[in-house]
Formats: C-alpha cells, structure tokens, sequence
C-alpha cells in the first residue's frame, strides 16, 4: 500500500475493526493463535505449530487458521495458545507441544469438546473496546 | 454439537490438595445424576491463582467465577447453574458480579493490561492488526488535533513516571525538551534492558513494537524532533527483528518517514544494537553509545532533555513508558491517574520469576500489594515453601521481606523499605535460599558491570565482593560488616553513576532485614539455608541408614562406603557437597546442615 492520508488510515481501522469482531460471528472460521515471542519460542512453540499444520492437514480441516503472536505473560504454561471456534467460549491452553497440539484439533477444533488439563485462564481484561 | 456450557474445575496442585479432585468427580457424578451430561462438559484447567480460595471453579460462557467450592456445592452448582441457568449466588466471588453480562466481568482477576494491551492478543508482524486496535489513532490525535502545550499538559496531568526504575515524570521531561531552543532535536528509547531477571521490555518489542514507534513519532511531534533511535540489547535478536519488521510497515503506510499522513511532520526511527554492557542503560552512557563512543556515563546536570544526543536536546524514555503514552492520549489523563496510586498513577509491569508457581509476565495497577501479586496472580510459593523475601529493582534494589507483604507497591512506598521499583524484574526466594549468596550475586553482577572509570565502584565494589565471599566461606568477622557498611556509603555518595552509587543497596537491605542470617554465617559457621556450600556437611544418621547403597550409587565422586544392609559413611574429604545423596535417601537418613 502507498502512503495513507488520515481519511484512509481511518478507513482501514474502521474496515479491520469490522474484520476482526465479525470474527465473532458464527460464520467465521476457528482460528488458533500461538504464542511466539521468545519465551514461547523456547519452550518449543514452533513444534506445536508444526503439530499444528500437520493435523489440520491430515485431517483436512480447511476453515481453520493458524496466526502468532507476543507473549500472554503466562511464562510458567509456555507454549501458550488460544484457540476460538465459532459458538464456543475463547479459551487459551498451556503447555501445548505437538501431542496437545493434535489433541487440540481432534478434541476442540472438530470435536467441539474442550481438552482437559490444559486450560489457563486469561490474565485480564481487555481495555480496548 | 458443542456444549452449551463448560465447567472448569481448577487442578493446579494447590487446588488439588484442597479437594479439586474430590469436586472434580462430585460435579462428573452430579451431572449423570441430574441427567445434563450432554449439556455440559467438565473440564479440567491449570492454575488460575487465587489458590488460598482454592477450589476454584469458573462456569463458561458467562465466566462465572466461584471460589471456595467444597465437594458439597457439586450438586447445587449442576441443579442451580446447569439445569436452571441461574448462578449460585454464595460462592461467587465477587457477590456484584451477579447479573452483569461477561464483558463486564474480569475484575477478579487483580491484572489490568496497559502497556501489555496488545501483547499475546495482536500478531506483531502485521501493522493492520495494531491500526484495528486503535494504533496510530493517538498519533493522528496528536498530529491534527493537538498542540505541543496540551499533548505536554496531558501527559504532566496523566502522572505518568519513568518506568525505567527512577521515576523521573515523564511529562516535565517532554517540556523541558519542547522549550529548549535548537534546531535539531531527537527522541530515544531505551531498550537496552539488562537487571538479572527482567524481560518486560523484551516482551513488549516482541508483542506490540508499533506501540514504541507510535509513542516515539508522538514525541517527536510535541517535542520537534524528526529523528528518533530505539537502542536494544543484540542479545534480543527477535526483538529487533520484529521492530525492524514494523519500521518498514509504519514507511509503508507513512506513518513514518517524510510527510507523514500527508502533513509537513517528519519522524524517522532507526536502531543501534547495544553489545551488552549494563552500564548503557544508565541514559548518558546510552546516548554515549549511540554515538559511537565508550558507554560511560558522565556527571549530570546537564540533563539529556536540555542537552543529550550529540549535545542536542534529547528525550529518552524507556520501553513501558513509551507504550502507555498513545492510551493516555486517547483515553486522556484523568482516566490514566483514576489508576494507582496518590504519587504513583497506572500500571507497571513485573517479570515475576523465581520459587514461584505461576512465573509469568504481569501488569498490576500501582498501590497493588505483594501479596496479592504472590500469591493471587502467582499462585504461591513452588512446593508449599515458606516465603522468605521478593527481590525488586535487580542489582541496585533491595528486598522486601514477609511484613511488608502488604505495603502497597509505588515508588515511594518500595523506597521507604530500602527496595527501589526498578525496571519491573520481581525475583521471589524461598527458604532455601540464602541472603548472603543472594547479595553475592548482585555484587558478583555489577562488580563485573562496573566500567572502571570512578575508583569507588570499581574498587569499593570488589573489595565488598570479596567481603561477601569470605563471609559466605564461614570466615568473616563482625569487622566486615562494619566494612561493607563503611564502603557502602563510600559507594553512594562518591560513585560517578548510578550504577556505582546503587551497587550497594543489595548488601544495606539484606543487612537491615537478614542481620541475622550474616551473624549465623560468621558466628556459628552455619548457612541457615543449607545454600553455602563450604558451611554445609552431608552426614550420614546412624539409627536411620538401612544400607540401601542408593546414596553411594548415585554420589559422583565414589565417597559413600558401606556394604549392603550395613551402615554407611561419607568421607567429608572427598565430599563436594553436590547433595544428590540427599535428594535419593527415602529414608531421611543423610543430614544436611
């Protein structure tokens, strides 16, 4: 994109901002968000990634979409991941390598069931509406 | 067919051994017994904190959170929430959380994100994501419908401090650069984080850089800067490479670069990697680096402000002050001071390591107390180990001991008990670890820091290194505690930086709160935490080995004899006190101490 004016940065906040609370909407498709800043990475966050693909894939689960990002602050529980499907409450699980890592696609993504023993809590409350 | 509701039963240790399991297969048999098993799935989770009100148990989707679940409430908890959808008014935590729909709710939890508002949520490779999350949208404010005076006023009003360690408002820094006369003027970020301990900065450039690059163009906007640098650690190479990343998408967009969002305003940030000397994130030292000169730091007044980068104005803050500032212009500063503190407004993020079980990366609204960030955020001491002291401010702080507990934390507050604020790195001990090895560390860390350039941190420094060694070996004498203080205050008044005239704040804190533990190492010879390894003998008990040869076995320098079934020994001149033997015996029958 070239350089913005004021009036087309503030209409692709407004356009990404739609994109991203649709999300919420029951067509979306899941998404599952891993924790990838250093902390994550160390504790193997890059395998569960692999782990990742690799199910979706072999299980040719299409709709779904793998995204990263910093760091949740829940170092005890690295890797960390949140997984958000449509019609279920989002939920972040600790201590996923690959093994949760495919538990987490047969069990979540298509069982629509919650995977057990893996289950943190958010750190807090969001301040951006 | 997903579940219409989750019950998240809490099966952290602590919770476990106040009966999580026992509620676990309570709620699994109530659920057959009142016929909803298909309504609702249990589910087992981690720790949530919060243990001393442990069992916990949080219902989904609405987020109901109850605390102090005994076995016995299973059953109303399926009859009342499940069956009947109508929440168990006595165990919720907080009884005003009734009724109010689950956005509202979150207030159990003590944390509130800030600066880390965009960590672990946005992906920091895309600029989209950060724009959606209102970025940039503080710096249009300030571009287009702010002037210099009122951006200025706005953070003065906010209360914001430095959250670099010292504290310094950020708002009168800002003035001080804005009113100085010069042509050339520049904004830096110090990000050059380096206490034993802390990673908030690091996080922070990983999660969220375009919060830094956003705060930074502010500045340089209200100040009249048009060049800014980011100076950062090389060993965060991931940092670097995603603020390297955001650079490029903020050119991109001209959010950064010439004419930004079509004004006459021109900002640029680029980077200088940093090679590891703590001493750099003292800011002349910094600036010093930057221009390509040895990082040593030099006397002040002048102020960077007034005099800095290549001796032209300069404001410089650090990484978390920077990511508050575009929230304080959008949300405006009497949001930002309802936060905290009387003296201390908003949030500060702590790196919370050591014997603890939740270690994580938290952000608490200032006035929270230690006790609510140990044992609500962090979950407790690791392995129900009695708490012995928080270490705060890294090597230029102090501790903060089991009575203070309760103090609220600001900067004035954690002064006053001889701790500092510092950066945010939170190091939490137990009983088994030693005050004066503790000290030792620090001294060893700035000893080695310590630029050579003022003769009292570099030889005060080493000579109270080498006093805390000798103590530590069992061979101090009550001469060197009156040494170490002597040199202490030599330390403080004489250094030229602060890191020299910090250096000793370690040893004055731990012998104001531990005086005892220094007098167990030089009168009895003892290291109460059986940390000193030249205070500590292994013994074998006579009446409790059973000869099970395990503790010869695994010791590694083959110096436990004794035929199986009989007796054994430790031969204390082989010994090197690794304490594997320790660790194996079952049957308690090696002696530490």
């Amino acid at each position: 994109m070239a350089k913005m004016t004021l009036e087309e940065l503030r209409n692709l906040r407004d356009a990404k901002k739609k994109e991203m609370t649709q999300r919420d909407g029951n067509e979306k498709s899941a998404q599952i968000i891993i924790g990838m800043g250093t902390c994550g990475i160390a504790a193997g966050a890059k395998g569960a990634f692999d782990a990742f693909l690799d199910e979706l894939d072999s299980r040719n689960v299409t709709d779904t979409k793998i995204t990263q990002t910093g760091c949740m602050g829940l170092c005890f529980s690295e890797p960390t991941v949140e997984v958000d499907v449509p019609g279920m409450p989002r939920v972040i699980y600790g201590n996923v390598d690959a093994k949760v890592a495919r538990r987490i696609v047969t069990e979540h993504i298509i069982g629509k069931a919650l995977v057990s023993d893996h289950i943190f809590d958010k750190p807090a409350a969001d301040i951006i509406k | 067919m997903a579940y219409k509701n989750y019950i998240l039963v809490c099966a952290g240790t602590a919770c476990e051994s106040s009966k999580g399991i026992a509620l676990y297969k309570e709620l699994e048999k109530e659920l057959k017994e009142q016929g909803v098993e298909a309504e609702a799935q249990l589910v087992k989770t981690g720790c949530f904190g919060f243990c001393e009100q442990g069992p916990i148990v949080k219902i989904l989707p609405d987020e109901s959170f109850y605390v102090k679940v005994g076995p016995e409430s299973a059953k109303k908890i399926v009859a009342e929430h499940i069956v009947k959808g109508r929440q168990v008014e006595e165990l919720l935590y907080d009884k005003e959380q009734k009724g109010q729909s689950s956005d509202e709710i979150g207030f159990y939890q003590k944390q509130q994100r800030i600066v880390l508002r965009n960590c672990g949520v946005i992906n920091p490779e895309y600029i989209d994501e950060y724009i959606a999350r209102d970025g940039y949208a503080a710096l249009e404010k300030v571009i287009f419908d702010m002037s210099a005076d009122e951006v200025v006023n706005e953070i003065k009003n906010a209360g914001l401090r430095g959250r670099g360690g010292a504290g310094f408002p950020t708002g009168l820094k800002w003035g001080f650069t804005k009113d100085a006369v010069s042509e050339q003027k520049y904004i830096v970020c110090n990000a050059d984080e380096g206490d034993p301990g802390a990673y908030m900065d690091r996080s922070t450039c990983e999660g969220d850089p375009h919060s830094v690059l956003e705060a930074m163009s502010i500045a340089g906007k209200t100040v009249g800067a048009n060049q800014g640098y980011i100076y950062i650690r090389a060993e965060y190479p991931l940092a670097i490479e995603r603020l390297n990343n955001a650079i490029a998408q903020a050119h991109e967009y001209g959010l950064l670069g010439d004419n930004i969002l079509g004004t006459d305003f021109c900002f640029d940030i680029e980077l200088r990697l940093g090679a590891g000397a703590f001493v750099c994130g003292e800011e002349t030292a910094l600036l010093a680096s930057i221009e390509g000169k040895r990082g040593m730091p030099i006397p002040r007044p002048p102020f960077p402000a007034v005099k800095g980068l290549w001796g032209k104005p300069t404001v410089i803050n650090n990484v978390e002050t920077w990511a508050n500032i575009p929230m304080i212009i959008l949300k405006g500063s009497e949001w930002f001071s309802s936060i905290g503190t009387e003296n201390s407004k908003g949030t500060k993020v702590f790196a919370l390591t050591g014997k603890i079980n939740n270690s994580g990366l938290i952000e608490v609204p200032m006035g929270t107390t230690l006790r609510e960030i140990i044992y609500d955020i962090g979950g407790g001491i690791s392995g129900g180990k009695k708490f012995k002291a928080a270490q705060t401010g890294g090597p230029s702080g102090g501790v903060i001991t089991e009575e203070f507990l309760d103090v609220p934390i600001d900067y004035e507050s954690l002064q006053s008990i001889g701790s500092m604020m510092g950066s945010g790195g939170m190091i939490v001990m137990d009983e088994d670890d030693c005050i004066v090895d503790v000290t030792k560390f620090y001294l060893e860390f700035t000893v080695d820091e310590s630029c050579g350039k003022c003769a009292p941190c570099r030889i005060g420094g080493r000579t109270n290194y080498n006093i805390l060694n000798k103590i530590s070996k069992g061979q101090g004498t009550m001469e060197d505690i009156d040494q170490l203080k002597v040199l202490a205050q030599a330390m403080r008044k004489a250094s030229l930086c602060g890191l020299g005239q910090t250096a000793p704040n370690p040893i004055m804190s731990t012998l104001h709160y531990f005086e005892d533990e220094y007098m167990a190492h030089i009168k009895d010879h003892k290291c109460p935490a059986g940390k000193c390894k030249e205070l500590l003998n292994y013994t074998v008990v006579d009446d409790k080995c059973i000869g099970c040869t395990a503790c010869a076995r695994v010791c590694p320098t083959n110096c436990i004899s004794g035929e199986v079934k009989e007796l054994h020994v430790i031969d204390q001149s082989q010994c090197i006190k690794c304490g594997q033997c320790f660790d194996k015996c079952k049957f308690d029958a090696i002696l530490k101490g």
